[in-house]
């Protein structure tokens, strides 16, 4: 038995089935699976730059006959939404496994969207293990579906599958012979001329998915009495055979197509039939949508965030067990960017220029947060630039205050690019920083194309991003380094009363990739209180509460100057000497 | 929700070790043949942030998270997030807590203030408030925490000592191991110390 995760273990199951190739953009919860995967013997693995471009090489790979899985977390597959609702009609080749992990709950995510309405509206059959072992067992099981049925089969997971680890039994790989790719028309190429007879196609397929629902060992009852009857799916089910050990459970392994005859049946059979799910109202509708009558419990649950064994069992009439009350007045602990953060000035600079900043996904968010509080808007991967090109338009006419797009090397290569190209076409104004930290960092550093680090260590390029940029159409391309304090200021104010459209790239690697460390600074005696240097938001400089004087912490100081520099009056100090 | 499974919280600051922590008791209750789920929140938080990790232990384990007034074991690495998690403790539940204070960023900036009495607050909950930077400083390293935590939640835990000392020397870095030993011997020798002054 091995202690293995959830994502670990759908990284094994697709290997065990002989997945010769891995495809992902890493995104919480799902990173770790690809990062698996790729360490496995006789495979190939890559990072791409954006979840579509992975389903489009994986498909392309299927096509070739191999055994191919994809992995992203849930708001990946908007991105990859356009390749999978049509890779459902062209179908597969060798069979094509694509993991979606869901973020109920949000720990990591912009949102908590329900993965199992993909599957409905594209027409992909989706399998919903509810632990490691089942995620295991699933995973393998898919790629026989998916070359059984011809279609792409999604593995949903969400955050408390992907991040539980429990005891697997692991097995051997299995290869299996390359599906021979041969041209055929009909089935690959998507025009109106063969796209109708493939629909009719797809919804014969599918009718045999519902048949085979019903006989899925994945679906299955588990009786204890007649009084209740729950539906559920996924990690859900786990919170609810603690939370009603009296009730009788259909435990739902295929989430889409759905077994009506077996969701019938386990209805007749006992007085009350209820659905609880996580987040979303997709099954209970999905249910009721089937003629069955479902009941509601005393105290419905709450639609949004995740559920626990006590939050179901209270709905369904238990009492709260008796707690401790949270302690009043407790401070937050917010994320924060980390000590020496090589980026941390922009935001600061950007703050005290009172600029409308459009924030994108990754380490930059936290620019947001006090006492930088520099970002307006998060709201998907790319959309600093395009946002901030809205802005300008929507602003335009007015007096207004700059409006600059800030957006990570990483998410820039995603889907930022098409969005500065859509900026300059259209003539767009405003200013983009492009904050370059060589890395994909927030999800635990990973290779991306502007690093040219790649998954499996194969030799790659690093991209010039600002050749890239000047390519694209823009005249006004600057490279600053963000930890001089002065050149980052003179560049925005420049950036900002420029008329045209700038672009900036600020160039220095992450603090945790280098791992410099220099002398700690300290605050000299005659530190005037004023308190600017705190606001940096740097974790290792304090100040005290009565005196507000300014203090370093020299186990966290990482010995960047960034403060120094903030200090308007020369009282923060290298212990090491004179600074870098 | 009351469960025949064993419930341990560990909670603290991003990279105080508590994974590493999960990990060995996790390991510690499949090598004396129990069942177990351990539940961890990556991504965001680990940036400085408050982070939360679940092990639950028994003869069968089915879910994987923990609520309030359901935890028998509080584990935690830090005083502030001690009393931030305190309400998933049970009646009669035992809190083992690090004497450490860390100050988020709103304490730094001097927006928020750190709890007032918080020692008080955690004496009032039974906790056992362990010297364990101290313990890990004269084992040889601070990084040492999160074992010395282990080594007095151990004394609360049927697994024998053996299996503990089998699995810490598999989990943590070689040239760690007797750093390791040390701290999780001298946290169990503190606890029974305090159990003893108690009783």
């Amino acid at each position: 038995m091995e202690l293995i995760s959830g994502n670990e273990a759908i990284a094994r199951g697709a290997w065990e089935a002989g997945a010769s190739i891995g495809v992902a953009y890493p995104g919480t919860p799902s990173t770790e699976t690809m990062e698996n995967f790729a360490k496995m013997p006789g495979v190939y693995a890559e990072w791409c730059p954006n979840e579509k471009v992975a389903v489009e090489v994986g498909l392309g790979a299927s096509a070739a006959g191999k055994r191919v899985l994809s992995t992203m977390k849930h708001v990946g597959v908007n991105v990859a939404a356009d390749p999978l609702f049509t890779a459902a009609y062209t179908g597969v080749g060798g069979g094509f496994v694509v993991l979606a992990a869901d973020d109920p709950g949000m720990h990591s995510s912009q949102n908590e969207q329900d993965s199992r309405y993909y599957a409905m509206a594209a027409h992909i059959p989706m399998l919903d293990p509810a632990d490691s072992a089942e995620a295991l067992a699933f995973t393998k099981e898919a790629f026989v579906i998916s070359e059984r049925f011809d279609i792409p089969v999604f593995i949903r997971s969400t955050v408390r599958v992907s991040h539980t680890k429990c005891a697997v039994e692991t097995g051997e790989r299995v290869e299996t012979a390359p599906v021979p790719y041969e041209k055929n028309q009909p089935k690959w190429v998507m025009m109106p001329l063969y796209a109708k007879p493939r629909r009719l196609d797809l919804d014969e397929r599918i009718e045999r998915l519902r048949a085979y629902a019903e006989t899925c060992p994945f679906n299955r009852v588990e009786r204890r009495g007649d009084a209740v009857g729950v539906i559920c799916t996924g990690a859900t089910y786990q919170h609810v055979v603690e939370a009603l050990p009296e009730a009788s459970v259909l435990k739902l392994g295929m989430s889409w197509p759905l077994p009506a005859q077996t969701i019938a049946d386990f209805a007749a059979s006992v007085d009350e039939v209820y659905v609880v799910e996580e987040a979303s109202v997709y099954l209970s509708d999905q249910v009721k949508a089937l003629g069955v009558k479902l009941s509601q419990p005393a105290r419905p649950l709450s639609p949004a965030g995740e559920l626990t064994p006590q939050a179901i069992a209270c709905a369904f009439g238990a009492d709260e067990a008796p707690h401790a009350d949270t302690p009043a007045n407790l401070p937050p602990r917010p994320p924060a960017l980390c000590p020496g953060c090589p980026h941390r000035l922009v935001f600061r600079e950007l703050a005290r220029m009172k600029a409308i900043v459009t924030g994108d996904i990754g380490c930059y968010t936290l620019g947001a947060l006090a006492p930088l509080s520099a970002v307006d808007t998060c709201v998907d991967m790319g959309a600093s630039i395009s946002m901030a090109h809205g802005f300008e338009l929507g602003l335009e006419g007015e007096k207004h205050r700059p409006v600059v797009a800030v957006i990570g090397d990483s998410t820039f290569a995603h889907s930022g690019i098409t969005s500065l190209l859509n900026t300059v076409y259209n003539c767009g104004t405003g200013t983009v920083c492009i904050l370059d930290n060589r890395t994909t960092a927030m999800t635990g550093h990973q290779g991306n194309p502007v690093n040219g680090i790649t998954l499996q260590h194969r030799p790659s390029r690093e991209l010039d991003l600002p050749a890239l940029v000047r390519a694209l159409g823009v005249d006004d391309v600057r490279t600053v380094d963000p930890m001089d304090m002065k050149a980052v200021r003179a560049a925005l104010k420049e950036a900002a009363s420029n008329d045209e459209l700038s672009v900036i790239v600020f160039e220095s690697p992450c603090v945790l990739l280098t791992k410099e460390r220099n002398a700690p600074y300290e605050v000299k005696s005659d530190c005037r209180a004023c308190g600017t240097c705190s606001l940096i938001g740097c974790p290792a400089i304090s100040c005290d509460p009565e005196t507000k004087v300014a203090f370093i912490d020299a186990s966290l100081c990482v010995g960047c100057s960034q403060c120094s520099q903030a200090c308007p009056y020369g009282c923060i100090v290298s212990t090491g000497g004179s600074h870098a | 929700m009351p469960s025949n499974a064993t419930t341990v919280l560990l909670c603290g600051v991003g990279g105080q070790g508590a994974l590493l922590a999960a990990d060995i008791l996790a390991r510690c209750a499949m090598a004396c043949g129990q069942d177990v789920k351990l539940s961890e929140i990556h991504g965001m938080a680990q940036r400085g942030g408050a982070v939360t990790t679940v092990v639950r232990l028994g003869e069968k384990v089915s879910s994987m998270v923990a609520d309030q007034g359901c935890v028998d074991y509080l584990v935690s690495f830090e005083t502030t997030e001690a009393l931030r998690n305190i309400s998933y403790l049970r009646e009669g539940g035992v809190a083992i807590v690090s004497d450490e204070s860390i100050k988020p960023l709103p304490v730094l900036t001097g927006k928020l203030a750190m709890p007032k009495g918080a020692r008080k607050q955690l004496a009032a909950h039974q906790a056992q408030v362990i010297p364990a930077e101290l313990l890990a400083k004269q084992a040889g390293s601070v990084k040492a925490v999160n074992v010395v935590l282990l080594g007095a939640l151990s004394t609360y835990l049927p697994y024998p000592k053996d299996v503990w000392l089998r699995v810490i020397e598999e989990r943590v870095p070689a040239k760690f191991k007797d750093v390791n030993i040390t701290a999780f011997e001298s946290a169990r020798a503190w606890a029974e110390r305090n159990a003893a002054k108690e009783a």
